[in-house]
């Protein structure tokens, strides 16, 4: 469903260019859950961005449906990091979740509330509609941007180190509803996290990168239950063995990465 | 976007407190003879003189004249520069084009520019306009060139990445950006254009308000001079009051006007 091809990203300065991400390669396969997990600054961001077509990739490709992501494109919805200043402080919540609607052709008005609605109700939000998005709390916030797009009806959703300026309890009620969305609704979803233990988590597969000029170091399939709970799921041993996977491969690059700047 | 005003009935009570306290001085130094009254009568004679002002046709004719310049000028000046504003703001080639002459023109006093407009327009009230229009024109311009730098890259990603246009950003991303900064450039706009359109008529000699207080200084009515000088000043501050309510209806929305909301 989604193919990233050997995708390379160098960014061009006035006098240097950095390698930001070196030679990616993977595939998304329909109704898949995958994590791409690896240190800051690794080049996940742009990763992603080159993903939704925000980003024009050096070499490689991007395939949605057998088809070049060459822009953004209505296949695509994008979860960012900065909730506060991805929504429009301008806009009621309800308005923000439509925003992106009222430039479909073929929605109508009511249609368009009905999704807009929908969303924000899946996501718990149901209520809040003719709220401005700075009088919610933060998790909420990011509550409203999945609903964004959902309601969007994406074939993949791009989530952006989505969770990482919340506090911890909101974050694990998010991830949960992360989990929900998936064996609900079967959505594709593309998880990038730079927390280990959030990608084995809600993983079904976890993609390890490394440090940039990004390649992925390893695929690791996420044996866990599709059922998993904060509690059980955290405490479980084949929970610890992966984590302590991932864990290992990420701080085995660092010599790695040393050994290649001398 | 600083709110200068004070708010709440403490601030009108504490605001009314200092008009009078003013009025008082004024009075008191002309009644003691601190001052010559000749130069500058007594408040509650100035006051008399507003009075006579009120009851005569040719008050309100001028009064008519110098709110038509004024308003027509800035909703010249507030076109024009939106119009202006965004096309450089949206071509980069524009902005580096144009950033050397804004800043040569811009600090052009409009009051130079008097002896042009006589010749031109000689006494017409468009003389006026050409004066109001310059002078607002670039309080507009900058206020809406420095908004339009402002746009939030997330916030214009985002709008990327869910499919909107150019046109749609402009609408949906930019316009909302750059609005507090117009709203505050408009209020600047106001009080400068008020302030050439009363010059204006003073030097120039077009109708409006201006022109009376020359009239007034010439034939020796030094009351009805301060009364039409105590008008513009009332003016001034009807506009201000009404520019800064416009602004707290438009940007709702906006953290200077929201403050802190408790989450």
């Amino acid at each position: 469903m989604l193919e990233i091809r050997h995708l390379r990203k160098v960014y061009e300065g006035t006098g240097r260019s950095v390698e930001a991400i070196r030679d990616i390669d993977f595939t998304l396969a329909q109704g898949e859950l995958v994590c791409l997990v690896g240190p800051s600054g690794c080049g996940k961001t742009t990763l992603l961005k080159c993903v939704a077509g925000l980003l024009r990739p050096s070499a490689g490709s991007v395939l949605l449906d057998g088809s070049p992501v060459t822009g953004p494109r209505p296949g695509l919805a994008i979860v960012f990091q900065e909730y506060g200043r991805s929504l429009y402080p301008w806009l009621r919540v309800g308005d923000n979740v439509e925003l992106p609607l009222r430039h479909r052709k073929g929605l109508s008005r009511t249609e368009r509330r009905t999704r807009a609605a929908e969303a924000l109700a899946t996501v718990g939000l149901a209520e809040a509609g003719r709220a401005y998005p700075w009088e919610l709390s933060g998790g909420m916030q990011q509550r409203v941007a999945i609903a964004r797009a959902l309601a969007y009806r994406p074939e993949v959703l791009l989530m952006d180190e989505p969770f990482a300026a919340v506090d911890a309890q909101t974050r694990a009620d998010l991830e949960d509803l992360v989990r929900r969305l998936w064996t609900e609704r079967g959505m594709t979803v593309l998880f990038v996290t730079h927390d280990i233990d959030e990608a084995v988590y809600l993983g079904e597969r976890v993609l390890v990168l490394s440090r940039s000029p990004t390649v992925v170091l390893e695929q690791i399939e996420v044996g866990l239950p599709v059922r998993r709970d904060q509690l059980t799921t955290r405490a479980d041993p084949e929970f610890t063995r992966l984590r302590t996977r991932v864990l290992e491969r990420i701080r085995g690059t660092v010599p790695d990465a040393a050994a290649r700047d001398q | 976007m600083s709110r200068t005003a004070p708010a709440g009935p403490r601030g009108a009570a504490l605001g009314t407190a200092g008009l009078v306290a003013f009025a008082a001085l004024w009075e008191a130094v002309t009644r003691t003879g601190l001052v010559d009254g000749r130069f500058l009568p007594p408040f509650s004679r100035t006051v008399a003189a507003l009075g006579r002002e009120l009851g005569d046709g040719t008050f309100w004719s001028a009064l008519g004249d110098t709110l038509t310049g004024w308003a027509l000028g800035l909703a010249i000046a507030t076109a024009a520069g939106i119009a202006a504003g965004f096309v450089i703001a949206l071509v980069p080639y524009l902005r580096r084009a144009t950033a050397s002459t804004i800043e040569f023109l811009r600090p052009i006093p409009s009051v130079a520019l008097i002896p042009l407009v006589v010749l031109v327009y000689g006494t017409e009230i468009a003389s006026v306009l050409v004066l109001v229009v310059y002078a607002s024109f670039w309080q507009v311009l900058v206020q809406v060139l420095y908004g339009a730098q402002d746009v939030d890259p997330v916030a214009e990603e985002t709008a990327r990445a869910y499919g909107l246009g150019p046109w749609a950003r402009l609408r949906h991303v930019l316009w909302p950006t750059a609005l507090p900064y117009l709203m505050t450039g408009v209020r600047l706009a106001a009080a400068v254009a008020l302030i050439l359109a009363i010059t204006a008529e003073l030097v120039i000699g077009a109708p409006g308000l201006g022109n009376l207080i020359a009239v007034a200084q010439d034939s020796q009515a030094v009351p009805e001079m301060y009364a039409l000088i105590l008008v513009t000043g009332l003016l001034g501050v009807v506009v201000n009051v009404g520019a800064r309510a416009v602004e707290r209806r438009a940007l709702a929305w906006h953290q200077s006007v929201r403050g802190e909301v408790p989450v």
